[in-house]
């Protein structure tokens, strides 16, 4: 691996002045990725800034308006350890619960899952369908911005130099709704997804499907929203038939490329399968009022 | 590149250890540390041979620098047995065969030990879901889930207390 200076600072202030001297930076959360590619010369860096010393990047809160802030380094383990957000927001228990093994979950952190940008990260979809947005910061100020913007293609972001991911967001689910998250691949656990899918559901007084959000991974450059499915199911009484269509408009979202992992035709299909179990799921929540 | 001063906890003793920002903790163990219980299997947090407890949780030391150490608290394979007695699940492993190559084994025992430690019952399910970053090439796993499973019912029959 090649040489490169290490610095721990202990808060956003300290950290900024690191940014701005001309050294390539990157950051450092759980790891797990990052150490793995800098070992491996796919990453390189005059600097490595280690941000597991900065206090609000460690933090899981949940304000007052019932908002859940999840600092960007927070682990894995941490966030689907948390009580409130296994009652609350089960979706994110099933995304970080299936990243990696236990040894990556007890360090890798959704800001890293993120920032990492790889097109089949499995918080993503989960957070787009739960309307999470991203804080980021730099000398500058913050700014925020909806999850599903962050990201331009594989490992592309939108992160302008000297600016990091500092917490992602995630508000209250409304009453009466349900999101669930599910991938493929072809093994029990310890893989990278095939193809992952997440569902939001929010159902009014009679039952109908007041909001829906669908979102896809690994089945285009980046995680997708896939608008025209939730314009679907909004409005409409939940069921197979309506899931399936929904299903087909997300196939028919998904541009995905043949690899090691999967061929064009097995994603748009597992692009359709996850969407309709996923609204499945998303629909049990809802109806259990979890 | 300056060497970073760290100081650190392994195995209930305080160390501190010089160490170039770029060396994993892996490395800095085997190295320059002697601790060579601890195996580098593929260096990129896919196999577990490398487990050991940090701060609590069990982590690929290949995947942790040596500089994020500093005030951290760790447990390798040499901290499990104590006062020359095997820890009940390193005596499971003996008595149900559960290693062949042996290259795992160190990791698969940290792996577990963390396990045991939060949950002293936990199911065949649980286990397997547990070690499944630990990869293991010869036995096929059976042989280990159930030395695990039974230092589970062994540490719970002596109230052996965990540490």
């Amino acid at each position: 691996m090649r040489a490169f200076d290490y610095a721990a600072p202990r808060s956003l202030d300290e950290t900024f002045p690191l940014l701005a001297d001309g050294r390539r930076v990157r950051f450092l959360a759980g790891g797990t990725d990052i150490i793995v590619q800098l070992r491996e010369g796919r990453a390189e860096c005059d600097l490595l800034v280690d941000l597991k010393r900065i206090p609000e990047l460690r933090r899981i809160e949940i304000r007052p308006d019932g908002t859940l802030a999840i600092g960007a380094a927070v682990p894995c383990a941490e966030v689907y350890e948390h009580p409130e957000v296994r009652r609350r927001w089960p979706a994110l228990v099933d995304a970080a619960s299936l990243i990696g093994g236990i040894q990556i979950q007890s360090r890798a952190s959704l800001g890293g899952n993120i920032c990492n940008a790889s097109p089949a990260a499995d918080s993503v979809p989960a957070l787009i369908v739960l309307g999470a947005r991203l804080v980021l910061a730099s000398a500058r100020g913050e700014r925020e911005l909806p999850i599903e913007g962050f990201f331009r293609g594989p490992g592309q972001t939108v992160l302008q130099p000297g600016e990091l991911l500092v917490r992602i967001e995630v508000p209250p689910l409304p009453p009466c709704s349900g999101a669930r998250f599910l991938r493929f691949i072809p093994r029990n656990e310890m893989d990278i997804a095939v193809a992952n899918a997440a569902a939001f559901l929010r159902l009014d007084d009679d039952g109908r499907i007041a909001q829906a959000r669908v979102a896809l991974g690994a089945v285009a450059p980046t995680p997708l929203l896939v608008a025209e499915a939730g314009e679907l199911l909004a409005g409409q009484q939940p069921n197979d038939e309506l899931f399936a269509r929904a299903g087909e408009l997300a196939a028919a979202a998904a541009r995905p490329i043949t690899d090691v992992r999967g061929s064009v035709l097995q994603r748009r299909h597992l692009a359709r399968v996850l969407t309709v179990r996923a609204l499945r799921g998303a629909l049990a929540r809802a109806q259990e009022g979890s | 590149m300056a060497k970073v001063h760290v100081r650190t906890e392994i195995n209930g003793e305080p160390v501190e250890f010089l160490a170039e920002p770029r060396q994993s903790l892996l490395e800095v163990l085997r190295e320059e540390l002697g601790l060579t219980g601890t195996k580098e299997g593929c260096n990129n947090g896919n196999c577990g041979a490398c487990s050991v407890i940090f701060d609590g949780r069990v982590v690929n030391a290949c995947c942790v620098l040596a500089v994020e150490a500093e005030g951290a608290r760790i447990v390798t394979i040499e901290g499990i047995a104590r006062d020359g007695e095997l820890h009940p699940l390193q005596q499971a492993f003996l008595e149900e065969a559960a290693l062949q190559c042996g290259i795992c084994t160190p990791g698969i025992i940290v792996a577990a030990k963390a396990l045991l430690d939060r949950e002293p019952n936990p199911d065949e399910l649980r286990v397997r879901h547990w070690l499944a970053g630990n990869l293991c090439r010869c036995t096929g796993y059976d042989k280990i889930v159930r030395a695990v499973l039974a230092a589970a019912e062994r540490l719970q029959a002596q109230e052996v207390p965990q540490r």
